[in-house]
């Protein structure tokens, strides 16, 4: 449960294979896209946030991580109508943010990833909200509960899914 | 030089934001009606759709098969039942078909002009934009379809969005309850208007109603016909909540009719026509058609009974003189061979002299002859 502070030799770096780089991401995004229509409850979660945690924490390297992150958020944007931009800048900072993480902490346990999960989502969440409502002049429903509940709801499915990039994650 | 290679990734950061931020203030300015779509988002759409749309038929083919084949349980109960609604609603077409008509009637003396969905195109939804703040949704059908931007997006029990962006074989759809969204909108018994906005949370308001009106909960909302995009007169949904708000208008909460949150098909309207009510539609079926269609049917009686009726009764086959039978019956809009129905307004009377001349001869019902009218039936010709 513990967050323990690592040294950089401690830390183990992963790679993804080109297949898991690409389709993880684009599966992310598309059930994001077609799962809220069936299940109306999924709306909640935000696949391609965790993902985007997911890849950043695994590889540990910031420039990898913003990256990712940007084009994950440019993928999301562009299924909207708002401008694209709004979640590629989110997720950008959440990406080099999780992976400059990753190299101080020790995020290989689940309960440091369900903390981890929390605050990036919270971090996503400002970032996006702030952006929305400055350049677009968006109006947001901000509720502190739908939010915590969100979060937490968030985080648990985090776990589950880092469990399942283990799988897909290779040791450079 | 040591420097950067320090800093590389927070330069990178930077970089990358900026680039972003950039490209947001550009779109924000650039944004009108007119733009193209941009080819990120043709790769997005392209990329994430065909999947949805397999899945989608995979769904509905699964769906189609058990309840076709397998899932028959209930069904003549439900043939029953849905037997028992025609009947109530072909009672109920009779009244309002009678309603329309005179709607038809004061429309063309006033000269109105009436919009008609005439064409519609069903579409499935395949997919939706995945963000709470963009209440917008995919379906199957886009340009190769003939769908075009601005058009209409309903379903049976009302009105569901307009179509924002078309694509290839795809086509965004905005929601009436996402933030952005605006629909002409009127109440149906208070005629008072007003404009229909979604809200951040993804409820419906009815804007712009002042607040010294009193709106009563459950009001139907119409469509008002303003926006150019809905055609007047279709189905919003429900008031569920009135109150004053901060400003000078009414805070009017609106239920939309059409469930939001469970699309599954729609229809794109395709094609509106506008034109002037006439008072005599053609085609049109007359009240007292239906009716003469449902109650049983009195045998027409032998020319020499015919004969033998006397003097003001309407002949039951065509064996009368062609022009008495123009007159003895009434054109369709007037709406006085219903039995009951009242002939007696200025204005109507007016207008069926007028166009008895014109309307063709029409055969007569004989379950439903009205009373013998000698005030038509001898006037001069």
């Amino acid at each position: 449960m513990a967050i323990t502070y690592t040294s950089g030799e401690q830390v183990e770096v992963y790679r993804f294979s080109l297949p898991a780089t690409v389709l993880i991401p684009l599966t992310a995004v598309f059930l994001q896209a077609w799962l809220p229509l069936r299940f109306h409850f999924f709306s909640v979660f935000d696949l391609p946030l965790l993902v985007t945690i997911g890849f950043a924490t695994a590889r540990r390297s910031p420039l990898t991580g913003l990256l990712t992150g940007s084009f994950i958020g440019i993928l999301q944007d562009a299924l909207t109508h708002h401008p694209i931009g709004l979640y590629g800048i989110s997720l950008t900072v959440v990406g080099f943010g999780a992976s400059s993480l990753g190299i101080k902490l020790d995020v290989e346990n689940a309960g440091a990833r369900f903390l981890l999960t929390i605050f990036f989502y919270v971090v996503h969440e400002i970032v996006y909200f702030t952006i929305a409502r400055g350049l677009i002049g968006l109006r947001m429903a901000s509720s502190w509960p739908h939010e915590v509940w969100s979060g937490v709801a968030n985080a648990m499915l985090g776990v589950l899914i880092f469990m399942l990039l283990d799988r897909v994650k290779q040791r450079t | 030089m040591d420097v950067l290679g320090r800093y590389r990734n927070l330069i990178v950061l930077v970089g990358v934001l900026f680039a972003q931020i950039l490209g947001l203030a550009v779109q924000v300015r650039r944004t009108t009606d007119a733009e193209p779509t941009r080819l990120i988002r043709i790769w997005a759409v392209d990329a994430i759709t065909p999947p949805e749309k397999v899945l989608v038929w995979v769904e509905t083919s699964t769906s189609s098969v058990w309840h076709n084949y397998f899932y028959l349980r209930g069904v003549r109960a439900e043939n029953r039942d849905l037997k028992q609604q025609i009947e109530r609603m072909s009672l109920e077409q009779v009244r309002m078909s009678q309603d329309a008509d005179q709607a038809r009637r004061l429309q063309a003396l006033l000269a109105f002009k009436e919009q008609f969905i005439s064409q519609t195109m069903a579409a499935q939804v395949i997919g939706s934009s995945g963000s709470e703040l963009s209440r917008s949704v995919y379906i199957d059908k886009g340009e190769g379809s003939g769908i075009k931007p601005d058009m209409a997006v309903i379903t049976a029990d009302g009105i569901v969005g307009k179509v924002l962006r078309v694509y290839g074989a795809t086509s965004l759809v905005l929601l009436i309850n996402d933030q952005t969204s605006g629909v002409g909108a009127l109440l149906d018994k208070t005629r008072l208007q007003g404009i229909l906005r979604g809200t951040p949370a993804g409820e419906v308001v009815l804007e712009k109603v002042m607040s010294d009106e009193t709106v009563p909960v459950g009001e139907m909302v119409l469509t008002s016909g303003g926006d150019g995009i809905f055609p007047k007169g279709l189905l919003v949904g429900r008031v569920t909540k009135a109150a004053p708000g901060s400003d000078l208008f009414l805070n009017i909460r609106v239920r939309p009719a059409a469930d939001l949150s469970k699309l599954e098909e729609v229809l794109v309207v395709t094609k509106i026509d506008e034109r002037q009510a006439e008072p005599d539609q053609t085609g049109a079926t007359r009240a007292v058609d239906i009716l003469a269609e449902r109650l049983p049917g009195v045998p027409a009686k032998p020319p020499d009974a015919a004969k033998a009726g006397g003097e003001g009764t309407a002949p039951a086959t065509g064996t009368g003189s062609e022009s008495k039978r123009k007159a003895a019956v009434p054109p369709a809009s007037a709406g006085s061979a219903a039995p009951g129905a009242r002939t007696t307004s200025a204005p109507k009377a007016t207008a069926t002299a007028g166009d008895a001349t014109k309307v063709p001869p029409q055969p007569v019902k004989a379950a439903v002859e009205p009373k013998p009218q000698p005030d038509v039936e001898d006037s001069p010709h």
